[in-house]
């Protein structure tokens, strides 16, 4: 004896977001309905768990069948649906992710062999392997999708997959970080967060990819402006220029004298950093180099600086002085360059600088 | 004669890829109607297609217009290889044949595939020019309109009730034809929903036809059914009540009887004329003319041995009722007076009583087994000797079981008893409404809900069922043996309800249940009987002078009293004075299948009461199934009539109303499901508690077993009595003076004849009430019985249901309604099974069903489960399918208990004239009056459930700092369409994405109540758009160009809360076919039969945006049969759904949109040009 078929179909459907939250994150049927149990629904409705598990497994099946329709949001509106707004609800859901499962995916290839990796992934974060699955497709989706156009990026998510802002911002910054191939999984970086990635991304689709200069090109936010890159191999001068590199840091070191306790640190470490941060900036025509950009910034920089245990108000107060200073060099003649490339590694940096 | 049909075919979108090389399609679209075909260019490589194509025009009759739907298919241009179909698109073109309906039809409509499902959308764009026809012998009936609504649809008046029309049609079955060996599934099925597209749009237009005939021009209340009879056939039926409606629309001129086609005005006309000359004179010169016999009242024999006396002979006047020939079959109601009218056209007599040895007719010979009522009811009256027992082939048994058990417990009452002063009056009265009535054939009505003043006395239940072989029908493709069938069932209802001293049958309806070659047929209704003015043509603008007439008793408690005579009751009832008026005789318990009248007084709050039986029978063929199955039927309604009568008692109610039984058969059982909304009528006299006896005295364990069951059975009833707020007000019976000498015959409950009785003094716990109902235990079957009484859990708290329109004692509905359709299908396993044990499983299946609801719309506590319609079927042998359509509707607590003061039919003049002007009053009142009480409390914000308002003030604190919220509130309106997507979008993303920002993993921590999703939903579909200009919003706009999207709202009552219907756009009949051969791939039969669920709801609401409407009203789902083959990864699915389109305001706006008017005036144009 048993149930064969249970269907309720609304006119609007109906949704339990607790149920959906448990079937973003996995969840089988009866583990749902063990979960709900606990929360008391039960004792709030005078049901028994046959009703339980027949809403359970009826609230799935719905989202099942949206779940085609969340993979194209575009066409939910044309849908001779009442639900509408209710998809649009549940799509801010489907698409949301977990930052520690992001975190391990950041940068990675979006390919089958990553994909067969999950089961660590899932395994390490706690995030159940289901839910890692359909963040990983997720990613690939919209991944696909704005490869091929043209425009900003975030614009292109927020249109085609209807996403809020913070979301589209959130989803630009995993296709660039997937594009670029960053590395973001090494030890040494393991204590930044998804956020701190995100920011750093939105950085740099602001400030070095093509589109920061012309906006109608295809992959215009995705690709790294490449004659920018060229150009900051001029700025080896900084370094390579025995005069310059005295001079700027003389200047820089009148600046901070004083104002910080870390200041015999920075008078002595100042060549070392420099020539860090130059370097980075000179090699990044290589594509290896720009995957390794974050772990470099980390190694050649953050970490010299955590070492002599500087501040964040240390660091932001040497950073601007060593960009400004550079200003005042008279021999210096890329200022335009180091400015694009500067304003983005001090606020990489003060994003990055933190336990 | 003609008809120009001109289709336009704008564009399509989100095809299928079918081209997986390029992964687009090369689309083209194929516009078909009758024999010619049109194509549009062929679109290459677009999943868009931007076709705009000219004007297709077909010149056609208008017989072809009704009939046939207008075919359009979408397809894949193959260079080399035949072309692929993606889907098909049917649309019925019948409401834009209408004048008042609508004018155009334009809107994306879903592609569908049989197989595939909805396949993207095509903008479609369809006009008629009809020109009027006005040759007398024409087929077509345009103009006329069909309502499925049973009760006068708001926004029109009656002018006058003709009564009822019936048809069929037969056609052979394409799934069954030699050629569906050799065609594709897809094909065969194609070809089943075009052949029923086409049939359902010929018996509309047939019935058109009649109609026009009797001088209507609408038919409302119209239930059309198929019969899937397998080898034999396909029935398409239909039955319906003719009436003239009158538009009100408010402000223009009401007088739409020009609107009806030009050869019908002359005759309706003709019958109006003498009222409008308004000195017809009353009833006294239609007496001396009145033609039929006048045998009011019929005493039934009382034993149970002697046969029924109306069943052997039987008025027959459609002998040959060949749908074509139908013309001349509906009688009609013979105007006594000698008005002038159609000569010739009547080819019936009036008189009825033209009877017709039924041996003519194969397989019609009746066996009515009349029961004695005060005797057991198990005893099986022998056939007659005088019926016929011809041996042809055929099966001729029928059941027809009823009167007994179920008048049994209703009915009652004429006035003649208690009539004082207007004695004689009434009695003319009544005789010349007997006479006008008996002169129809069949004085039935499908209405369930009547004007005021149109239902006089209710007289109880009747109804017929007969057992028919399919595999007997001499001439299958002809419609005459099923129009014998159920000629023969009418006849008997109509019987049944004469010997209830009723002349009409309201609340009627009929079904069928088909096993392989078997087939039941069951008709029932209410008897009843009416006020004579709304039959009677030309009689409702004399008014006034006729109230002296009219029965003295007050609407609240008038139809409660008993129709026929006291001193020949059709079956043993305890009378009583009526407990509101006093003054005349109600019975103990009334059962009807009518909604309960508006003006009735009750009680308390009602609920749903639902009786539930199995029967296992052997499996059998042929002759010998049929006759197991015929023995079965009495005792099944037997016990369901217990079963209910038991669970009305333990609710401590007194009348149910909406009762419909449903018996359905399988190859080896027979399931019985009878519902119906319990209330507590004032009228009525208190239900006496139920009383266990047991069987053996001095048993001591035994008799402690049944007062713990005694108890248990008092705590529900009292508790019942708090749950449903039932305090009746305690009357000194002495008061009444009521003649009730004869002491309670108990033993018409009793399981056994045994001995009982001694020792129910002793177990004499009773309720304290001096007529306890008594239920004695025997056996195990009658504990079990008990049991399963105090089994049905009541809804939890906050939560009421019912099967009726509305929840009697509940009157302040706010505007949260949750439509939904739930099919469930449940497996025995188990091979050994008893009756028992099926029962209970069954029982079991239908309560899980009710708490599965109760959870799901918890979220919208307090609520309503309202017009639960539980449909019942066996689709296989170990298989037990329930379908239910319903709708939760919101009602504001705090008020919940009081009627609102003001009714609406209060507009001066007296009492009585009210009630005899009701046409003239209704109208108005559905306009302005009645919306009143509700419109106050459908202020602003208060519409809206406590999570929905947080979410709007939301919104508007987030988009409209500068706006007041009046504005918002008046533009929330139904103005549902949208306008652009863009708007809609935009708004609600906006107020998304703000939402969205919270919702981020972990930030937000689940509540534990938690559907505020939905809810906030709920209100934001509310929100219309606020002001754009926001540049992101344009921008985000883009992609999804300028389409617009309508939120249709479904119901299956008449009406929706809080808001007013302005216009009926037609009537939506659709049929759906959908088939896998996939069926693991689409998540099994639940997956399977979700999808293709909201598939038909997503076509419904695209048909009735593309007419125009917003809503839809009286939806049902006629059909729904699953034949599934999991081994084969296969399944069928077939569904019927039907309800009217409809524009509705919200009460707070006055005005209909402009766009509205506009529809109007091409309409009034277009009416003008045409004629």
């Amino acid at each position: 004896m048993a149930v064969e078929l249970d269907v309720f179909v609304g006119n609007t459907t109906i949704m339990d977001e607790e149920v959906y939250q448990l079937w973003l994150d996995g969840y089988t049927v009866n583990d749902a309905v063990k979960v709900r149990m606990e929360g008391g629904v039960l004792d709030e409705c005078e049901a028994s768990a046959d009703v339980l598990l027949s809403d359970t497994m009826d609230q799935y099946r719905t989202f099942q069948m949206c779940e085609r329709l969340l993979h194209s949001p575009a066409k939910l509106a044309n849908q001779c649906s009442n639900d509408f707004p209710l998809l649009c609800l549940s799509l801010f859901r489907y698409y949301a992710f977990d930052d520690a499962f992001v975190r391990e995916v950041l940068g990675k290839k979006l390919s089958k062999g990553t994909k067969k990796d999950l089961d660590d992934i899932s395994a390490k974060t706690g995030v159940t392997l289901k839910s890692c699955r359909r963040q990983f497709d997720n990613f690939k989706r919209v991944f696909k999708v704005v490869e091929e156009l043209k425009g900003p990026l975030v614009e292109n998510i927020r249109q085609h997959f209807l996403l809020s802002d913070k979301l589209a911002r959130d989803y630009a910054a995993i296709v660039f970080f997937t594009n670029n191939r960053f590395e973001t999984g090494k030890r040494k970086l393991q204590y930044l967060t998804f956020q701190d990635f995100a920011f750093c991304a939105g950085q740099l689709i602001n400030n070095w990819t093509v589109g920061a200069v012309d906006n109608m090109v295809e992959d215009m936010d995705v690709d790294l402006d490449k004659e920018f890159l060229q150009e900051l191999k001029e700025l080896k001068i900084l370094i390579t220029d025995k005069d310059l590199l005295d001079q700027h840091k003389s200047l820089v070191c009148t600046a901070l004298r004083g104002k910080t306790k870390a200041f015999n640190e920075m008078e002595a470490n100042f060549k070392n950093l420099s020539r860090g941060l130059v370097n980075i900036a000179a090699k990044l025509t290589n594509t290896k180099d720009v995957r390794d950009f974050f772990i470099d910034l980390v190694e050649k920089f953050i970490e010299p600086c955590r070492s002599d245990r500087w501040t964040a108000a240390d660091m932001k107060l040497y950073l601007t002085h060593y960009t400004n200073s550079a200003h005042i060099l008279d021999t210096f003649k890329h200022q335009v360059v180091w400015d694009r490339y500067m304003g983005v590694i001090k606020s990489c940096i003060f994003k990055m600088y933190h336990d | 004669m003609p008809g120009k049909l001109k289709a336009k075919i704008v564009a399509g979108r989100h095809l299928p890829v079918m081209d997986r090389a390029s992964d687009l399609t090369d689309a083209f679209v194929e516009v078909k109607f009758g024999n010619t075909t049109f194509k549009t260019d062929v679109c290459h490589k677009s999943l868009n297609p931007q076709w705009n194509s000219e004007w297709f025009k077909f010149e056609v009759d208008d017989e072809d217009l009704q009939d046939e739907p207008l075919q359009i298919t979408v397809l894949d241009h193959d260079t080399y290889s035949a072309n692929d179909a993606i889907g098909k698109v049917y649309i019925d073109i019948d409401p834009l044949l209408c004048t008042e309906a609508a004018s155009v039809i334009s809107g994306w409509f879903p592609i569908y595939d049989t197989i595939h499902g909805i396949r993207g959308e095509i903008n479609v764009l369809v006009k008629v020019e009809l020109f009027n026809d006005l040759n007398r012998f024409r087929q077509s009936s345009c103009g006329v309109k069909f309502f499925c609504t049973t009760s006068i649809p708001r926004c029109y008046r009656a002018a006058m009730v003709h009564g009822f029309v019936e048809e069929l049609v037969v056609n052979e079955d394409p799934e069954y034809q030699w050629i569906d060996r050799i065609r594709t599934p897809r094909a065969s099925n194609e070809a089943r929903q075009r052949l029923i597209s086409l049939m359902s749009g010929e018996l509309q237009r047939k019935i058109g036809l009649k109609v026009l005939e009797m001088g209507g021009n609408a038919v409302v209340g119209y239930l059309q059914c198929f019969d899937l009879e397998g080898e034999s056939g396909l029935v398409v039926r239909a039955i319906g009540t003719a009436c003239t409606l009158d538009k009100v629309s408010s402000g223009s001129a009401p007088n739409t009887n020009t609107h009806v086609h030009p050869n019908t005005a002359p005759a309706s006309n003709a019958c109006n004329s003498p009222s409008k000359d308004g000195k017809e004179p009353v009833f006294g010169e239609d007496l001396p003319s009145s033609s039929g016999p006048p045998t009011p009242f019929r005493a039934l024999p009382t034993s149970s041995s002697s046969p029924p006396p109306f069943s052997p002979s039987k008025p027959c006047s459609r002998q040959s009722s060949s749908s074509d020939t139908d013309l001349s079959l509906t009688p009609k109601t013979v105007e006594p007076k000698p008005v002038r009218c159609r000569p010739g056209i009547f080819l019936c007599p009036s008189s009825p009583t033209l009877s017709t040895d039924t041996l003519s007719l194969p397989g019609s010979g009746s066996v009515g087994c009349g029961h004695g009522l005060s005797s057991a009811p198990r005893a099986t009256t022998p056939p007659p000797p005088s019926s016929i027992h011809s041996d042809c082939a055929l099966l001729r048994k029928s059941v027809s079981f009823t009167e007994d058990l179920l008048l049994a417990a209703s009915g009652m009452g004429s006035g003649g008893s208690a009539g004082k002063e207007a004695g004689p009056l009434k009695t003319l009265l009544r005789q010349h409404t007997q006479t006008a009535l008996e002169q129809r054939e069949f004085p039935f009505f499908t209405l369930t809900s009547f004007p005021p003043g149109f239902l006089v006395h209710v007289g109880g239940v009747v109804s017929a069922r007969s057992v028919k072989l399919l595999d007997r029908i001499h001439n299958p493709d002809e419609p005459e043996t099923r129009d014998a069938w159920w000629e023969e069932i009418r006849q008997e209802i109509k019987s049944h309800a004469k010997a209830l001293g009723c002349h009409a049958v309201v609340g009627y309806s009929e079904s069928t249940s088909i096993c392989e070659e078997v087939c039941i047929l069951s008709a029932s209704g209410t008897a009843a009987i009416l006020n004579p003015r709304y039959m009677r043509e030309g009689c409702l603008d004399i008014g006034s002078t006729d109230h002296r007439f009219e029965d003295p008793s007050p609407p609240s408690c008038g139809f409660c009293h008993i129709p026929y005579d006291e001193l020949n009751m059709p079956f043993p009832a305890q009378l009583t004075y009526c407990y509101h008026c006093r003054r005349q005789k109600v019975p103990d318990v009334l059962f009807t299948t009518i909604d309960l009248p508006s003006e009735a007084a009750v009680t308390g709050k009602g609920c749903l009461i639902q009786a539930r039986l199995c029967r296992l029978k052997k499996k059998a063929q042929g002759e010998v199934n049929a006759t197991a199955i015929s023995n079965l039927l009495p005792f099944m309604e037997y016990e369901l009539h217990t079963q209910l009568m038991n669970k009305l008692k333990l609710r401590n109610m007194n009348a149910l109303f909406g009762l419909h039984i449903q018996i359905s058969v399988g190859e080896n059982m027979l399931l019985g499901l009878a519902s119906a909304t319990g209330v507590y009528l004032t009228a009525l006299p208190a239900p006496g508690g139920i009383q266990i006896a047991g069987k053996t005295p001095g048993d001591l364990s035994n008799e402690h077993h049944i007062l713990t069951i005694q108890k248990r059975i008092n705590d529900t009833i009292a508790k019942n009595k708090e749950l449903y707020q039932i305090n009746p007000p305690e009357l000194t019976e002495e008061g009444l003076g009521s003649p009730i000498p004869e002491p309670r015959q108990r033993s018409r409950l009793f399981r056994s004849h045994s001995e009982s009785s001694d020792e129910l003094s002793e177990l004499d716990l009773s309720h304290g009430k001096k007529d306890a109902f008594v239920l004695e235990i025997d056996d195990t079957d009658a504990v079990e019985d008990i049991h399963s009484l105090l089994t049905d859990a009541p809804p939890p708290t906050g939560f009421y249901s019912c099967n009726t329109e509305i929840m009697p004692g509940i009157y302040n509905w706010t505007s949260g309604i949750q439509m939904f359709t739930s099919v469930r299908v449940f497996r025995l396993s188990n091979a050994n099974l008893t009756n028992q044990g099926l029962n209970k499983i069954f029982t079991d299946l239908c309560e899980n069903l009710l708490k599965s609801f109760y959870f799901k719309l918890r979220s919208m506590i307090p609520c309503c489960l309202c017009h639960l319609n539980f449909t019942v079927a066996v689709p296989e042998e170990e298989l037990i399918q329930v379908a239910v359509t319903a709708v939760a509707m919101t009602f504001d607590k705090d008020q919940a208990q009081e009627k609102p003061a003001e009714k609406p039919i209060n507009k001066g003049s007296s009492e009585n004239e009210e009630q005899l002007q009701f046409p003239l009053e209704l109208c108005a009142d559905v306009s302005s009056a009645n919306t009143q009480p509700s419109s106050k409390v459908s202020g602003t914000v208060s519409l809206l459930t406590p999570a929905a308002k947080l979410c709007q003030n939301q919104l508007v604190m987030i988009h409209l700092p500068g706006v007041p919220e009046s504005t918002n509130v008046s533009s929330r309106a139904a103005s549902v369409d949208y306008g652009s997507f863009a708007d809609r979008c935009s708004t609600w993303l906006e107020l998304l994405r703000l939402k969205a920002h919270t919702i981020r993993r972990g930030s937000v921590k689940t509540s534990r109540r938690t559907q505020s999703l939905a809810h906030s939903v709920s209100s934001l579909e509310r929100c219309s758009p606020l002001p754009e200009g926001r540049s992101r919003s344009l921008r985000s706009s883009r992609s999804f160009g300028g389409s617009s999207v309508t939120v249709v709202k479904m119901t299956p009552l008449s009406f929706l809360p809080g808001i007013r219907i302005i216009k009926y756009l037609g009537i939506i009949n659709m049929f759906f076919i959908r088939e896998t051969t996939s069926l693991r791939e689409e998540g099994g039969v639940s997956g399977f039969l979700h999808s293709f669920i909201a598939e038909v709801f997503a076509m419904v609401r695209a048909h009735v945006a593309a007419l125009g409407g917003n809503a839809v009203v009286s939806y049902s789902m006629k059909e729904c049969v699953l034949m599934e083959n999991p081994n084969k990864n296969q399944a069928q699915c077939l569904i019927n759904v039907s309800g009217d389109a409809v524009i509705c305001v919200r009460e707070t706006d006055q005005e209909p949109t402009a766009s509205m008017t506009n529809i109007g005036q091409t309409c009034c144009s277009a009416n003008d040009g045409a004629t």
